[in-house]
């Protein structure tokens, strides 16, 4: 019986930004380890001085030239805002 | 019937003026509103702006006057775009145009309806879409595949002349196999994926689901294209696609790779396939096994690489700037986490801490980069393969429609569904699903999906074999 992963999933849930019941920490939990010994067959193969590869097409040093160029208004920009006060979002308090 | 019409037969109707845009968006409205509460592939539709835009079509443009229904997770001025999910169903509204929808539109074509999808295209049967079911048109009691469910229902339902679906491990091919229509996946950086809501970002492309291989040949003359908000479009030129559909395809070069003789695909399904491959040989094509040593690794390195870019992409749903915000959150921590999880649903929320577990300190060298050298393997065997070979042949899926709710409890069991689409867009290579047969499944006759995979950058020949091979049965 492979020994369980060590998921610390309420810490892995905080750098997600997400809260869990206990309920939902224990079924992550246990789905993940299942997946993640799934995923342990990439440790069979020899993977040694291979390079990895980050994209299928690669494209580099894609730049553009430093000009200003058109782009939201500030009413596109704040349409979809869930909380507005004049121009600007509204945010909960974020420096004490 | 208009609806239950291709993209080609319509054009050939409006340049004669024997009919107009506005007869084609009146008749695919009527089809909807009769078909869409039992289908439900359909999220929202506006009949009042697609007549509008009918009416100001300009039909001397290739695709002009032709509606295309919209996977609803690209963005289109105006509508909606939900992903398929609570976190941007209540108070989201596109303030542009996508990339792809900026090039349709100058084709002329009419993004008309948001069709039901996997929530953030995550999943396999749309049944993770926290919006809605889709059943499948051929059995109603079955998914439709995903994540672009909703796509591949409403083209093979006749509830769309046309769609849009976008492709991260399959997602256009799958549905469009599991429902019996045609999808193609461009090669990766052929569509520009600027608007297109981000799930992977190396692996995500955007491509046409359709009736016909024509009709895909003449959406992806539009759809592809440089676009210099995509950092990854490529600047190269569009071919025609359209120009070598009908050429013979005697002497071309088809590869069976011998991993993908497993156990677990359906009997039907590889009775059809078979009758395919002997169909193509009677056309003149040569078959020869081929070897992808490392498919067994795919599907891994997929569940390594997709959650973990999944994880950094949908970072932004914060409840900040636009989406779902909590309404009972105290400081702003509690407001990302609160309007994050109540906003995402289960599948969405097992990807994420999936994908920042294996980029966590301690476990991104493991995980990620590992993965990220599993996929220069996958990616050499295709490249071996295509040095003798000039397509690549399989099912698209080793199954057909499953019914509604049977892999409920059992996300591995649907992972591993994936095995010959995943290959694909790790590898960044066109691949195309089109109809080979049926199987009858508990009286039911269930489509049957052929999947033909090419060399980057060679849609022009995927698309010759599968529209020889279609023109044939």
């Amino acid at each position: 019986m492979p020994e369980a992963h060590k998921i610390d999933i309420r810490h892995v849930a905080k750098l997600a930004r997400l809260t869990l019941t206990d309920e939902e920490a224990k079924r992550y939990e246990s789905q993940l380890d299942g997946i993640l010994t799934y995923i342990d067959t990439l440790t069979r193969y020899d993977l040694d001085g291979v390079e990895p590869t980050a994209h299928a097409m690669p494209v580099y040093d894609v730049l553009r030239a430093d000009e200003p160029r058109p782009g939201f208004t500030q009413e596109q920009a704040l349409s979809n805002a869930p909380k507005r006060i004049a121009d600007q979002i509204q945010i909960p308090k974020v420096i004490e | 019937m208009l609806a239950s019409s291709t993209i080609a037969a319509l054009r050939k109707g409006i340049t004669a003026g024997e009919i107009t845009p506005r007869d084609i968006v009146l008749d695919v409205a009527k089809s909807i509103e009769a078909g869409n509460a039992e289908i439900g592939a359909y999220l929202s539709w506006d009949v009042e702006a697609a007549l509008a835009e009918a009416d100001r079509a300009d039909i001397t443009k290739p695709l002009g006057g032709i509606p295309i229904a919209v996977k609803d997770n690209m963005n289109v001025t105006g509508q909606p775009c939900t992903c398929g999910s609570r976190i941007l169903s209540e108070n989201y509204t596109a303030p542009y145009d996508a990339g792809a929808i900026q090039k349709l539109r100058a084709g002329g074509a009419i993004p008309f309806g948001r069709l039901n999808m996997d929530e953030f295209a995550m999943g396999s049967s749309t049944e993770n879409s926290a919006l809605g079911v889709t059943r499948n048109p051929r059995d109603l009691s079955r998914v439709p595949g995903g994540s672009s469910g909703g796509s591949a229902a409403a083209v093979a339902g006749d509830l769309a002349i046309a769609a849009l679906g976008s492709d991260t491990g399959g997602s256009i091919r799958q549905p469009a196999a599991l429902c019996g229509c045609v999808g193609i996946k461009p090669t990766y950086g052929r569509v520009s994926r600027y608007g297109l809501v981000a799930f992977a970002s190396s692996l995500d492309q955007i491509g046409p689901v359709t009736k016909t291989v024509e009709d895909s040949a003449l959406l992806l003359n539009h759809l592809c294209g440089y676009d210099a908000h995509d950092s990854t479009s490529l600047n190269i030129e569009v071919p025609d696609f359209t120009a070598t559909l009908g050429q013979d395809i005697k002497g071309l070069r088809i590869g069976l790779p011998k991993e993908y003789y497993i156990d677990g695909i359906h009997a039907g399904v590889s009775a059809s396939v078979q009758s395919a491959i002997r169909q193509l040989e009677s056309l003149g094509a040569i078959i020869e096994e081929i070897s992808l040593p490392h498919t067994e690794l795919g599907v891994a390195t997929y569940y390594v690489l997709a959650p973990a870019e999944a994880s950094a992409n949908l970072a932004r749903f914060d409840g900040v700037r636009y989406g779902h915000r909590s309404s009972s959150a105290g400081d702003l921590m509690e407001q990302y986490t609160k309007s994050r999880s109540e906003g995402f649903g289960p599948e969405v929320k097992r990807r994420i801490l999936l994908g920042t577990y294996m980029l966590s300190s301690g476990y991104y060298d493991a995980y990620y980069i590992r993965a990220q050298k599993a996929r220069t393997l996958i990616r050499n065997d295709f490249t071996e393969a295509f040095k003798k070979v000039d397509v690549i042949l399989s099912p698209t899926s080793p199954t057909p429609a499953h019914k509604l709710g049977e892999l409920k409890d059992n996300p591995l069991a649907a992972y591993l569904e994936d095995v010959f689409t995943i290959p694909v867009n790790l590898a960044g290579l066109p691949g195309i699903s089109l109809p080979c047969g049926t199987v009858d499944v508990e009286g039911k006759a269930l489509p049957v999906g052929l999947q033909i995979v090419g060399k980057a950058l060679d849609e022009a020949t995927v698309l010759r074999v599968a529209h020889a091979y279609e023109q044939s049965r």
